[in-house]
């Protein structure tokens, strides 16, 4: 057997796609914290997006399974370590979001309480861009979607409905 | 700091709080499931299902916490209890009554957490923070989406503002239970576990919430919170949901899902 290297386990890492949203892997989406190989041991730690997201131990599963047979020890665990935010959401995956129909998040600083008044409205968030036709020109229907990832917007111009990843 | 490091008295208070926090958000996602299919319009009723889910979330992940404090099974913290042992407040005793009422509810509760969340997102205790740090960012979404609630309520015509009203007047006494103080919270402040009482917690979240209410010109708080405010005391209307949410599991409790 080959000696196995971080570089084939993030090429694995990256066949692994999302359950709510395929088009998007797990790597795509910055899920993935950490990668330790030791000796006979893989050890692999995913962030979850959503505390309560019911996918989360669907895709523990998807990616043990990608996983197995890489290392004589396979052990893949969901951590609190750091908050998965939408900034860690890479280039690739954002691009792949547009193009099937999801606007992708915009900076996640105004997800966190800490940068924003207590009460501001929903008046004040930040503009989303249509994925279909480009305009700015679009208003939120809805901050909660058909998962809790994802919100609801309308598009002025082409008037088309879209979903957004949160930011968050 | 990990769970070996806290001494005695300040893990049970640890614990007390822990326990208090996920039987809060497991209470209130109860309640807000019973809106699914008859909220007021199609966007509000994917909206509270979405709320409830991430409280139901919440709380367990604080129920695992509180499983790897104190030994124990999550699901059995959650479903195993009898009523009187839950120790959410005394604002989620009240059944989900009408839309205004549940609003009043999720907007005083709502904010009161975040005040809560806010003296722990810098906690010693490590593995509470990280689980703080995500709630906090998903709780601004619930904040902004029950503030433009009581806002439209408060506003929209005479029938919506004296139900918020009369709600608001209902549970105020209540609401300050959230943030009724628990034995030892001075010993985790000391141990860093928690940065301030919650008598102070619930101080800056009153002058937070103040000028808001007044703004719209409704009505303020009490001087201060009913006697017994967790329990052990249940009131039938807890007792109902408590018989529904836990129906299936007491059905056959050694099933495996």
């Amino acid at each position: 057997m080959r000696t196995l290297d971080e570089t084939q386990v993030w090429e694995a890492l990256a066949e692994v796609p999302d359950p709510e949203i395929p088009v998007v892997s797990v790597v795509d989406l910055g899920l993935v914290h950490a990668v330790e190989l030791d000796g006979d041991r893989l050890r692999v730690e995913l962030l979850p997006t959503f505390v309560g997201c019911p996918a989360l131990e669907l895709i523990r599963r998807s990616v043990a399974e990608r996983l197995a047979g890489m290392a004589p020890q396979v052990e893949v665990e969901m951590t609190f370590a750091v908050p998965w935010t939408s900034d860690r959401i890479t280039a690739e995956g954002r691009r792949k979001l547009r193009e099937s129909g999801f606007a992708p998040p915009g900076p996640a600083a105004g997800g966190d309480r800490d940068s924003r008044p207590l009460f501001a409205t929903i008046a004040v968030w930040p503009q989303v861009t249509c994925p279909w036709c480009g305009s700015p020109d679009t208003a939120m229907e809805n901050a909660f979607g058909p998962t809790l990832c994802r919100a609801i917007y309308w598009c002025n111009r082409c008037r088309q409905p879209f979903e957004q990843f949160k930011a968050v | 700091m990990t769970a070996q490091a806290l001494d005695g008295p300040v893990r049970t208070a640890l614990a007390d709080l822990l326990l208090a926090m996920a039987d809060d958000e497991f209470v209130l996602g109860f309640w807000d499931s019973e809106w699914t299919g008859i909220a007021p319009i199609l966007e509000e009723d994917v909206a509270i299902a979405s709320l409830a889910q991430d409280e139901i979330g919440h709380a367990q992940a604080l129920y695992q916490l509180l499983a790897e404090l104190e030994g124990g099974d999550p699901d059995e913290l959650a479903f195993g209890r009898r009523p009187e042992e839950y120790r959410h407040a005394q604002l989620l005793d009240h059944p989900r009554t009408d839309w205004a009422f549940s609003v009043a509810r999720r907007f005083l509760y709502d904010t009161a957490d975040a005040a809560r969340l806010d003296a722990l997102g810098a906690s010693a205790y490590t593995p509470l923070a990280g689980v703080v740090a995500k709630m906090r960012r998903e709780e601004t979404y619930h904040l902004l989406h029950m503030h433009a609630w009581l806002e439209r309520l408060a506003t929209g015509g005479q029938e919506p503002r004296a139900r918020l009203v009369a709600a608001l007047e209902r549970l105020w006494p209540d609401a300050l239970c959230v943030l009724a103080g628990v034995e030892g919270d001075d010993l985790l402040v000391e141990a860093g576990v928690l940065a301030e009482s919650l008598a102070a917690v619930r101080r800056r979240w009153l002058a937070g919430l103040t000028p808001e209410l007044e703004r719209l010109g409704l009505p303020a708080p009490p001087a201060a919170p009913p006697a017994g405010c967790r329990g052990p005391d249940r009131s039938d209307d807890f007792r109902w949901l408590w018989e529904q949410f836990t129906m299936v599991r007491r059905s056959d409790p050694e099933a495996v899902w």
